[in-house]
């Protein structure tokens, strides 16, 4: 074993026999995905709500609603449907909760769509569930939208048959919602940001143990020894990057059992996890070669990893932040990070998320050198 | 404290350090190191040849361990030379670091490991291989006395023990220059005594030993030359009764007899420099008490003086520094 190796074996050895190891590489992780799994279970039922259909028309425009809008939905999990027969048998699935919002179509819907006379589709909510009733009212937005698409067109063609309205193409809401298939889901992104945000303190330890060395003498008799410096130094990151893999993929395999969350193609969700685990691991030792003592270094990198944490979307999303923050979380790993992640998802989504993980490799390797140089200095005093 | 240390380097050639090419074990030349305006160490230059002990002495703050800091290749020199074994040394060369062995003040171990686990990842730092990596350990560990204990958390043992610990891990590779940095601070005067008796011993093998100390009784029984330091420079260098000579006190040998009157005998004797007469006793001043002492008392004895106590009062190490520094060694 060389001497890289070894001083990282031996960090980690000690890590073992103090228990920290135990606690960042698996209690930790652990803990955090069955937190999730906890608290984001009730957001995920709300993602599949289920709405209720009292179609009392039944002709073109209304199967179209309920047959090309509606049912490509449901089949892509987004909504649960539940027929009812009439409006009132629809209030009463909301009053009993077994349906977070209903569409109701009155009979003679089509027909007064494709006269071009006023038509209207209800929407009733669950007040109580307003993501519920926000979804259903969204979905019936978009579907009006098309309508008077319709009609429009009808209507500069000089009128047409039902035939041909029903030719008409349907409303085109699958766009959409691929693009939003892109994006982490609530309890996907909470679990992904809380995640790098814990990275950050599980790798702190790694080359903040030069200052705890330096702290115990044992600093002066690794220097003595014949070992460069550069060759200490590294084996101190190595065992900080071994135990943010770990927990990492402890997190990554758990929240997928617990959760269900699935975070992409193992390859790319791999290396971004490599990639991010040298990036904090990188930005802490930066932090740690500015500190004096264990105890500075400790608190430098607490305040830098919430800071980093809060700019890089990972408690509101940036995209809420305003256009400033979105800028300045550019400049956060945990932006890059959750980006990958982001791209990674979804079943068509690509192997590997190229430019977030390049991204935070040159994290990793800025501040990294920057690291090593001051360290050098340091050790050169 | 069991055993002394001695038996480390051991008996048997093969375990020996192939080390002495040369007598000059290190050699330091005009050795300078500031922090910012403060100069640590000015110009400090001496040699230690093998089974030669060195003594660094000084008070706290002096530049004791920064002096040998420079040489243990920790801390950068701003200026001056030092030669391992007749080759150039500094932070960055692992073969003059193969060849000294490191006991740094502090006890420099790791508390949640065992005695053998400090013990092995020290001698895999060194180089040595698994096998007599496990040798190395064991002897270091029957040495030391800690192998009913080598599978303890060293946070568990007694800071004589750590003290005991601290040292067999400079010696595990075998060095041929052993830098011992006040090895002795906190440790009970038994453990201290075992300490030194280990530190004769091993200079007896053949080892050069430099030692820092801010005890003149330790400098005075262990070290074959000494260099007094103070605010980085030395001062003075030498085997003890060299440094006092240069400070030109005499030993002083007072015999307390009846009837004490002025001895012509004694004042006639080669050695003897001065005799003061006072009311029941003779203070006899010579260069060095230890040799004529017998010629003093056998000369005061054929001269009719009923001798009936003997004092000998050598000037001291403490006395050296004072003059040197005009303060004391502890200030």
């Amino acid at each position: 074993m060389g001497p890289l190796l070894l001083i990282a074996a031996k960090d980690l050895r000690q890590r073992v026999r103090d228990r920290s190891l135990f606690l960042l590489a698996l209690v930790v992780p652990f803990g955090l995905a069955a937190i999730f799994s906890v608290v984001f279970s009730g957001v995920d039922r709300q993602e599949t709500a289920t709405f209720a259909v009292a179609d009392q028309d039944g002709e073109q425009i209304a199967r179209t609603f309920t047959e090309q809008v509606l049912a490509p939905l449901e089949r892509q999990r987004v909504l649960r449907l539940r027929t009812a027969a009439t409006e009132q048998e629809a209030r009463d699935l909301i009053a009993r909760g077994q349906a977070r919002a209903a569409y109701v179509i009155p009979a003679g819907f089509s027909r007064a769509v494709l006269s071009g006379r006023p038509a209207t589709l209800r929407v009733i909510g669950d007040a109580n569930a307003p993501i519920g009733s926000f979804v259903a009212r969204s979905v019936a937005d978009a579907f009006a939208a098309e309508v008077r698409y319709v009609q429009v067109a009808l209507a500069v063609r000089g009128g047409g048959s039902p035939q041909e309205a029903a030719a008409v193409p349907a409303p085109v809401t699958l766009e959409d919602l691929t693009a939003e298939r892109r994006q982490l889901s609530l309890a996907e992104s909470f679990s992904a940001g809380i995640a790098v945000f814990f990275l950050f303190f599980t790798v702190q330890f790694g080359f903040s143990s030069i200052l705890d060395e330096r702290r115990d003498g044992t600093l002066a008799r690794l220097l003595a020894a014949p070992v460069p410096r550069a060759t200490i130094a590294f084996g101190k990151l190595l065992s900080g990057v071994v135990v943010g893999v770990m927990s990492m993929t402890v997190l990554v395999i758990a929240s997928s059992l617990l959760l269900g969350a699935r975070w992409g193609h193992p390859l790319g969700v791999g290396l971004l996890v490599v990639a991010g685990v040298l990036a904090a691991t990188g930005v802490m030792a930066l932090v740690a070669t500015v500190a004096r003592s264990t105890d500075q270094a400790q608190n430098g990198q607490a305040v830098v990893a919430v800071l980093l944490g809060v700019l890089g979307g990972v408690f509101i999303p940036f995209q809420q932040m305003g256009e400033v923050f979105v800028t300045l979380s550019l400049l956060t790993p945990h932006r890059w990070f959750l980006q990958g992640l982001a791209d990674l998802h979804g079943e068509h989504a690509p192997v590997l998320a190229p430019v977030p993980t390049l991204a935070l490799l040159g994290f990793a390797a800025v501040t990294t050198a920057i690291a090593l140089t001051r360290l050098g200095r340091m050790l050169r005093a | 404290m069991g055993s002394p240390i001695w038996v480390l380097l051991g008996t048997d050639p093969a375990h020996q350090t192939a080390i002495v090419s040369t007598d000059e074990i290190l050699k330091c030349r005009n050795l300078r190191k500031t922090f910012g305006d403060l100069v640590a160490v000015d110009d400090v230059s001496f040699t230690i040849t093998a089974g030669e002990t060195y003594g660094l002495l000084g008070p706290n703050g002096a530049g004791k361990t920064t002096t040998i800091s420079m040489i243990a290749g920790i801390l950068a020199r701003d200026g001056g030379d030092v030669s391992v074994c007749d080759r150039p040394h500094g932070t960055s060369s692992a073969w003059g670091k193969r060849r000294i062995g490191y006991v740094p003040q502090d006890l420099a171990l790791y508390p949640d490991l065992s005695a053998r686990e400090n013990l092995r990842f020290f001698a895999r730092l060194y180089a040595l291989g698994r096998a007599e990596a496990r040798t190395r350990i064991e002897e270091v560990l029957e040495v030391v006395g800690l192998t009913d204990r080598a599978k303890d958390p060293v946070k568990d043992y007694s800071g004589g023990m750590k003290r005991r610990l601290n040292i067999g891990v400079g010696l595990l590779h075998r060095p041929p220059l052993l830098i011992l940095d006040e090895p002795t601070a906190g440790v009970d005067p038994q453990s201290r005594n075992a300490i030194l008796e280990s530190v004769a011993a091993l200079t007896g093998e053949g080892v050069a030993v430099l030692y820092t100390t801010h005890y003149m009784e330790e400098a005075e029984r262990l070290c074959d030359r000494i260099g007094i330091i103070d605010l980085g420079r030395i001062r003075a260098e030498g085997a003890r009764r060299e440094l006092v000579a240069l400070v030109g006190e005499l030993d002083r040998i007072t015999l307390t007899a009846d009837g004490t009157r002025p001895v012509p005998e004694l004042e006639a004797l080669p050695e003897v420099r001065e005799v003061g007469v006072q009311e029941g006793r003779l203070d006899v001043m010579v260069a060095d008490a230890r040799s004529a002492l017998p010629r003093v008392l056998a000369a005061a004895t054929e001269a009719g003086l009923v001798v009936r106590a003997v004092e000998v009062h050598e000037p001291n190490l403490e006395s050296v520094f004072l003059h040197l520094t005009g303060k004391a060694l502890r200030d």
